[in-house]
């Protein structure tokens, strides 16, 4: 089942006819994969997070929405086991956790795609790939990469996602930026990750490139994914969310489904509303005003 | 499969062909660099390419290539050694004061020697990661305090600046044999540090382009962060690394000392640049995440046939360090350019 797609730009038509060759998820979807309950961080004095409620469904992608300074970045932070929280419960699969490092939320099944971090731009497509997670062969000491297996299963992941790669020695740093965030994204995918976290992914990318991952995202969540989507672009985020959660603050000021809202009310929210209706009436002021009043001095 | 996913997979932006990319390699410069050095000396004076000559070249450029190995792979994960060459001075003193003064067995001293460059590579290593300083600092102090323990400590104990005797150790012939020992071909006497340095360059290059810890070198160097939110652990890769280099630090000080009989309490400073500007030569980048075990060899080999092509040209010696530093900014400058031009023109 696909649900129904808003029309949105050039996005709308980079999504058409994608998913329908990938295999379908073990979970079922609509199961709830990870959970927060007031989840709160403070940093010496200052609270940067607090009373974060939301629950991450297979097969769904919840917007996590903000402007700069919201409280994004620390949320995702503890998701992806970077930094510790103080307050509340995170629960994965049902158990509550508290992760010390990426590795051990990357082994219960938690991936994260950092901006900027993704990858590694000078090594290989085939070694970026299966960084930390390398497969080998032979006995110690003579236990080595398997190189030959890495590179087929690179090629054949990446060609899942829609890429072909004709060289797997090809340096990362020569794709593209929208080519990189795939990278990350299939090899989340294909190390079994259950819940797919995007930092941004969109964020310094071109019209054309952010479509191409958003597709991505709309891929995973075809392959029953749960995908946590932060960004600051409601346009980006409207066309594949099916839960938006906004940030303001360090404090969760809406949670609501894609049935609740439209673009312009997400839009609306997401510049924190009044603040943008306060800034279009000044603007409205100054045109009124005598031309006098515009000159410096 | 619908002809809309097949009509949808878009190839990925073509990177540079594998041709252009063997020619971007940063090894391709050290090589040409290498091959025509060995041309214009072997051209413009008598012993460089004989026997005799070549074995005086490997002597000097084996210990040297050894150190360059352990230190190129510290450069390509994003750190540096200034304590390197010192430390081949205390892990030689090590074990000529436990065989000069306690008596015991050379093996013993040499393991003992062994355990110590270990621990002065974790020390290294742990403080680096902890305090996350700059290597650059935290290994100028251990380079310092070596320097004053190596003085300090030989003095108390021997009241003088040497220690030797260590051909009456017992054991000695073998130790002999396996770090010091030399064959006989033509009329050039190739020593067994020859060997050491290929074992060693061979080791580190299986190391770094065939198992999972060569790749974390490699991510750990190249992008830190990345790295450590793909689960790799950069801190112990980074502490390895360190023990690595004195653990060839500790290889070349048992060399040395085996073959002299004797170790001055004040030898391989200054060394740890040498070590740096043949890792540097074979294309090994300054910011880490770049580089190889070949190219460092080839920066020794550099080293080695040039300060024994200038002395077989009878050339005044002292014009040495003009070359070297020459060498170094044109290897930067051609490493630079290599690696921006193979990550970062890419589009978007």
């Amino acid at each position: 089942m696909k649900p129904e797609l808003h029309p949105i730009d050039d996005i709308q038509a980079a999504l058409d006819g994608e998913g329908d060759n990938l295999p379908e998820s073990d979970v079922p979807p609509h199961t709830p994969l990870l959970e927060v309950r007031g989840l709160g961080k403070r940093y010496g004095g200052v609270t940067a997070l607090q009373g974060i409620n939301a629950t991450v469904n297979s097969g769904e992608v919840t917007c996590v929405l903000g402007d700069n300074g919201a409280g994004k970045s620390t949320l995702i932070k503890i998701l992806s086991g970077v930094v510790s929280y103080d307050q509340g419960q995170y629960l994965v699969a049902g158990k509550r956790v508290k992760f010390s490092s990426p590795r051990q939320a990357l082994d219960r099944g938690i991936a994260t795609v950092f901006q900027d971090l993704a990858v590694v731009p000078l090594m290989s497509i085939w070694r970026n790939f299966f960084l930390g997670s390398e497969p080998t062969r032979g006995f110690w000491p003579f236990r080595r990469l398997d190189v030959e297996h890495a590179q087929d299963v690179t090629v054949a992941e990446l060609a899942r996602f829609g890429l072909d790669v004709q060289d797997p020695h090809q340096p990362v740093g020569t794709l593209s930026g929208g080519e990189r965030q795939c990278v990350a994204i299939a090899r989340a995918v294909y190390f079994g990750a259950r819940v797919l976290i995007l930092d941004e992914p969109t964020a310094s990318l071109g019209v054309k490139q952010a479509g191409m991952v958003i597709r991505h995202v709309v891929q995973a969540r075809e392959r029953g994914l749960g995908v946590i989507f932060i960004t600051h672009n409601p346009r980006h985020a409207y066309p594949v969310g099916d839960r938006f959660i906004m940030l303001n603050h360090g404090a969760m000021v809406a949670n609501v489904t894609r049935e609740d809202i439209d673009l312009n009310d997400l839009t609306q929210l997401m510049s924190g509303g009044a603040d943008l209706d306060e800034l279009a009436h000044e603007v409205q002021e100054h045109h009124r005003g005598p031309a006098g009043a515009w000159k410096p001095g | 499969m619908t002809a809309a996913t097949t009509s949808a997979r878009v190839p990925v932006t073509p990177g540079r062909s594998p041709v252009l990319r063997a020619l971007s390699r940063p090894e391709l410069g050290s090589v040409i660099g290498a091959v025509v050095i060995a041309a214009f000396f072997a051209t413009q004076t008598d012993q460089f390419a004989t026997s005799a000559g070549i074995a005086n070249v490997l002597d000097v450029t084996a210990t040297l290539g050894i150190m360059a190995v352990a230190v190129a792979l510290l450069m390509i994960g994003g750190e540096f050694d200034l304590s390197a060459g010192v430390l081949t001075a205390s892990t030689g003193l090590v074990t000529a004061l436990l065989v000069d003064q306690l008596g015991v067995n050379i093996w013993e001293g040499i393991a003992w020697s062994l355990l110590f460059a270990l621990t002065v590579g974790f020390l290294n290593g742990i403080l680096v990661t902890r305090t996350r300083l700059p290597s650059f600092i935290v290994t100028l102090g251990t380079f310092f305090a070596l320097q004053g323990v190596n003085v300090g400590v030989t003095k108390q104990l021997t009241d003088t600046v040497q220690v030797g005797g260590v051909d009456d150790a017992q054991g000695y012939a073998a130790a002999r044999a396996v770090f010091a020992s030399a064959a006989t071909i033509g009329d050039g006497e190739f020593r067994v540090a020859i060997l050491w340095w290929i074992v060693v360059a061979v080791l580190a290059t299986l190391l770094l382009v065939r198992t999972k810890f060569g790749n974390w070198i490699f991510a750990s160097g190249g992008a830190p962060a990345s790295a450590r939110s793909v689960g790799v652990p950069v801190g112990r890769t980074k502490i390895l690394l360190f023990m690595t280099t004195a653990t060839a630090a500790w290889l070349v000080g048992t060399i040395s000392v085996v073959r002299l009989t004797s170790v001055q309490a004040n030898v391989g400073l200054g060394e740890e640049f040498n070590y740096i500007i043949a890792a540097v030569i074979g294309g090994c980048l300054l910011t880490g995440g770049v580089g190889s075990a070949i190219g460092a060899s080839i920066g020794a080999l550099i080293y080695g046939m040039t300060q024994q092509g200038i002395v077989f040209a009878q050339w005044d010696n002292d014009w040495f360090p003009l070359f070297l530093g020459g060498m170094l900014l044109a290897a930067v400058l051609i490493n630079t350019v290599v690696v921006r031009r193979r990550a970062e023109d890419s589009p978007g």
